[in-house]
């Protein structure tokens, strides 16, 4: 499609033509966590999480990976299998995922006859070729939408683009859960597939995925890669350009569900001298220090806090003992102690409101 | 999600405000709150029978 075509496309289907992407950092810049996990759930690019069931034997690496050969983007989010699962049993299932805020959804008018159609477009490069399931999980009413996509050479960015329809039945809440799972699915037991969903259906796990013959090599065959970016899903039928945004829009974004006390570029951990946004504690009477972090971003929720010493390998406040989590909404959270061998102290930290 | 040791935990003046937890091999500190998942997590497990809660020191 041209580009005044694309244009006149946007314009006749009155989808906006800014802040159009309803996934948040799409192109993967952000990984405030780390770049480089063998764990599951959030682990390294922010906003997106790695999920499996009821595997054996399957171990793997989540990385944000340099990105040198697909012109405009300069990271991607791999996934490396390092041991291979031996067979994808019936109840086994391995994906990727975005949660979409479903306050973020409302304009997609669902539940109502005004409802519209979305469109997911991304760049995908894997060791392996074949067909992959993805889908769209609707959490209030537990409903399913399915697709699919091919990958055709090994080892080459290829840009899918996939339409789901409307659904004028089931309704997104507009409150802070979970409106959406975008995901892509990387292996499949016969439990999970099986039930082409390509008009919104109620979830009944065989039509997680759809009915066609989907490749797991990813996850059955050691060393094998799979990496995603440019991911996109917009309002309408038509996948447009990849909507860039600046790094600091993004980080903004994301600290809606993830902020760190540390510089961006450094991993938390515990004892590493950096002191960051951390949090600062004073003497409260004489008998304790205590401190209120508010954040940078006010939380979807209140969120889960890790601590970490700036100056020794534990959790405790420099120089003093742990600390006690006082107080903790979505603007921010105290932490106090009452062992304490000076008058004030520094504490790093995490705080996870995740879908 | 693997949680573990859980004990609900009080602020200053006495009320009970979260629940500290090993998740995942990390100690964190969790919120009250429903839509937190990991509250919601923990909760689940709890009505499951698979997890119990230690009351605050």
């Amino acid at each position: 499609m041209s580009k005044a075509a694309e244009l006149a496309a946007l314009i006749g289907s009155q989808t906006a033509l800014s802040n159009r992407n309803l996934i948040i950092n799409g192109a993967m810049q952000l990984a405030q966590r780390g770049t480089s996990s063998t764990g599951a759930s959030y682990k390294t690019v922010d906003r997106f999480f790695y999920s499996s069931s009821n595997l054996d034997n399957h171990a793997f690496t989540q990385t944000q990976q340099a990105v040198t050969d697909l012109a405009g983007f300069t990271n991607s989010w791999r996934i490396t299998t390092t041991t291979a699962e031996s067979a994808i049993a019936a109840d086994e299932l391995v994906y990727v995922a975005q949660k979409i805020e479903a306050q973020n959804l409302q304009q997609l008018a669902y539940g109502t006859s005004s409802a519209k159609r979305v469109t997911l477009s991304f760049y995908v490069k894997s060791s392996v070729t074949g067909t992959f399931s993805t889908n769209l999980y609707q959490a209030d009413d537990a409903r399913v939408v399915n697709s699919e996509y091919t990958i055709s050479s090994a080892n080459t960015w290829e840009r899918k683009e996939i339409t789901y329809v409307a659904d004028q039945t089931g309704v997104i809440d507009n409150n802070n859960g979970t409106g959406f799972y975008v995901t892509w699915n990387l292996a499949l037991g016969s439990s999970w597939k099986g039930n082409a969903a390509t008009a919104w259906e109620a979830y009944n796990t065989d039509n997680w995925a759809g009915a066609g013959t989907y490749t797991d090599a990813v996850i059955t065959t050691v060393n094998s890669t799979w990496e995603i970016t440019g991911v996109q899903l917009e309002v309408g039928d038509v996948a447009t350009p990849f909507e860039h945004r600046s790094f600091g829009d993004e980080l903004r974004r994301c600290q809606r569900y993830y902020e760190k006390s540390f510089p961006q570029g450094v991993t938390p951990a515990q004892n590493n001298g950096v002191k960051g946004h951390s949090l600062y504690a004073g003497s409260n009477d004489g008998g304790s220090i205590f401190g209120f972090k508010p954040y940078r971003v006010e939380k979807r929720a209140s969120a889960t806090v890790v601590g970490y010493n700036p100056s020794a390998a534990n959790a405790n406040f420099t120089n003093s003992g742990s600390p006690v989590y006082n107080y903790n909404d979505a603007t921010g959270f105290s932490a106090y102690t009452t062992n304490t061998s000076g008058s004030r102290a520094l504490l790093n930290w995490t705080a996870d409101a995740e879908l | 999600m693997d949680i573990s040791s859980t004990q609900y935990y009080n602020d200053l003046d006495g009320n009970q405000v979260g629940i500290k937890a090993t998740i995942d091999g990390t100690e964190m500190f969790v919120p009250i709150d429903p839509a937190n998942r990991h509250y919601a997590e923990i909760m689940r497990q709890v009505d499951a029978g698979t997890l119990t809660i230690a009351d605050a020191d």
